[in-house]
């Protein structure tokens, strides 16, 4: 059974908003209707959203981390929000493990956003249905697509590439060789919702020096400039050659 | 959690329906074994009548709540899994039956028109009595469940959420009963009364329980958590809108600090001491209005307390929406 999920790169994310405003055209401009969008330049603007980019501040000043945090729908491998829908609308795709609405069934009465601990559906406005990230379910699988376009629209979208999308069920894919080898993480795991989406941490390239390097042990007379060429018959310093 | 007028008067007006229905049942299982006197038909009748007003008007109440309401009817297909669609299915029949005992009581049928004698007085409505009050319950588990299987909103994943909703709405009803059987049944006053007394007083303990323990909660979601960082010191500089979305409107009460607290004590106020001392007066003095107020104020009392009880959720996705940027 395949898994499809997305892996965010904390480490890469710029926080340019790209895969908002990319998922929010896509997803707008759909089959399934417009995403909600009331006084967009007004006073009080709102609407829906599937995919939002927050910034967090690590440490305190001056020495802190700014860390930009894409969130989205995590497709979870046990979603709480599916089993708590009446209706039946809100699904997991059993062939890819995809988590979707049916906006045709759902009836708006909010308790799948309540029965998400992450806060990743909408409920829209003015069609008074629940929305979710559908991981671009419409797009990923169109064949008049080229190949290399079949992707989320946000993938497509990140100028950083901090954003993969693969199969997390597959241990050879791009994904899961992200979340094995560069420390993937899952949001909230105290939950037990075990997200698909996982997340790459920060990472920081440090070396460490240790006092005694920063001054040539073999220089004790502290005299900078080539070193004399010893005699062809003397011992060298390692050993095997003084030339 | 946003606290939804729908859900409130719903939750409340089934609860206040469902005990005033036990209570009726009660009366009648204790005249059977000749515990209490005998009560005439028109007094179940027509107290089944007020019960089922009371729950029909939760349903209504419900609807509102609905994005699509004119697709409700799909909401009875999950009962596998969700508890809020068990719900749905319970509550008509709960009406349905308590309708069916009133009409048995309205038209003084028993066994016999199935042909059966058993000599017990009212053996069909002691049968559909019997049914209905298996499916009160039922319906007071589907609705205490569909806050308590949540399992991160912490203040409701607790059995005590099932059973404040259980004893909150038989308190409810049997101060209703009281007031009600002044006129049908003068004889189950006292008995109505002490119930509605002894009940709202075991209501206050497991309330006043579940209140210590949401004090005292720890919640196991931090910021840590939500975006994978340890850190002990991470603060949100953007929450990704500057204006509302669902989020920041769904999961909030919205009220200022000192609001919110002091409705804890005006439920408290309400929907405790002040009933049973009403309850008191009028069992005493004999006053059909001190039993009325005492519904009303009790009643205006849980409306404070469902308030609170949502108020008081507090959902991990609020994490995420702590700084508008």
């Amino acid at each position: 059974m395949s898994q499809l999920a997305l892996v965010i790169d904390l480490n890469v994310c710029v926080g340019c908003h790209a895969c908002v405003t990319s998922c929010k055209e896509w997803n707008t401009s759909g089959t399934a209707g417009y995403m909600s969008d009331d006084r967009p330049y007004g006073e009080d603007p709102t609407g829906t959203f599937f995919n939002r980019v927050q910034t967090f501040e690590i440490g305190e000043y001056p020495n802190t981390d700014t860390v930009h945090f894409p969130k989205s729908c995590l497709h979870c491998e046990d979603p709480p929000c599916v089993p708590v829908c009446p209706t039946g609308a809100s699904y997991k795709r059993p062939e890819d493990g995809i988590v979707l609405v049916d906006y045709d069934k759902c009836i708006g009465c909010k308790y799948c956003s309540w029965a998400c601990p992450y806060g990743v559906r909408e409920l829209d406005e003015h069609q008074k249905v629940m929305k979710k990230c559908t991981l671009c379910v419409d797009r990923i699988y169109d064949q008049s697509l080229p190949e290399a376009e079949r992707k989320p629209a946000c993938v497509m979208a990140c100028p950083t590439s901090a954003r993969l999308f693969g199969d997390v069920h597959d241990p050879e894919s791009e994904v899961s060789i992200a979340i094995r080898e560069s420390g993937g993480f899952a949001l909230m795991p105290e939950w037990g919702t075990h997200p698909a989406n996982h997340y790459l941490p920060r990472r920081k390239t440090q070396i460490t020096i240790h006092k005694d390097e920063l001054v040539r042990a073999d220089n004790p007379l502290k005299k900078e400039g080539k070193l004399p060429k010893p005699d062809i018959n003397e011992p060298s310093l390692d050993d095997v050659t003084s030339w | 959690m946003h606290p939804a007028f729908s859900v409130i008067l719903l939750t409340t007006l089934i609860g206040a329906g469902q005990g005033l229905f036990l209570a009726l049942y009660t009366g009648e299982s204790y005249s059977v074994v000749e515990l209490l006197p005998p009560q005439s038909s028109q007094f179940y009748a027509l107290g089944s009548a007020i019960a089922v007003v009371f729950l029909i008007g939760g349903l209504a109440a419900s609807f509102f709540h609905l994005g699509h309401p004119e697709r409700a009817w799909r909401s009875a297909a999950m009962w596998r899994t969700s508890w809020l669609s068990r719900e749905v299915i319970v509550l008509p029949l709960v009406i349905g039956l308590i309708a069916l005992y009133g009409l048995a009581h309205y038209l003084r049928l028993d066994l016999k028109i199935f042909g059966v004698e058993t000599n017990v007085r009212g053996d069909l409505t002691l049968l559909i009595g019997a049914a209905g009050s298996l499916a009160t319950f039922g319906l007071f588990i589907c609705t205490g469940m569909i806050y308590a299987c949540i399992k991160f909103l912490q203040e409701w994943h607790s059995p005590l959420t099932v059973i404040n909703y259980i004893l909150l709405g038989t308190a409810c009803g049997f101060t209703l009963a009281t007031a009600f059987a002044v006129y049908g049944a003068p004889d189950l006053v006292n008995f109505y009364g002490a119930w509605a007394i002894i009940i709202t007083l075991a209501a206050l303990v497991t309330r006043a329980a579940s209140l210590i323990r949401n004090a005292r909660i720890r919640h196991k979601s931090s910021l840590r958590t939500a975006i994978g960082v340890r850190h002990s010191k991470i603060t949100q500089k953007s929450q990704g809108l500057m204006g509302g979305s669902f989020n920041t409107r769904e999961f909030f009460h919205g009220t200022p600090l000192w609001f919110f607290r002091s409705v804890k004590w005006i439920f408290l106020v309400l929907v405790f001491p002040v009933p049973v001392a009403l309850l008191l007066a009028g069992l005493l003095g004999h006053s059909l209005t001190l039993l009325y107020t005492a519904f009303v104020v009790q009643y205006a009392g849980l409306l404070a307390e469902r308030w609170f009880f949502f108020a008081q959720a507090n959902h991990p996705q609020n994490l995420y929406y702590q700084t508008v940027g």
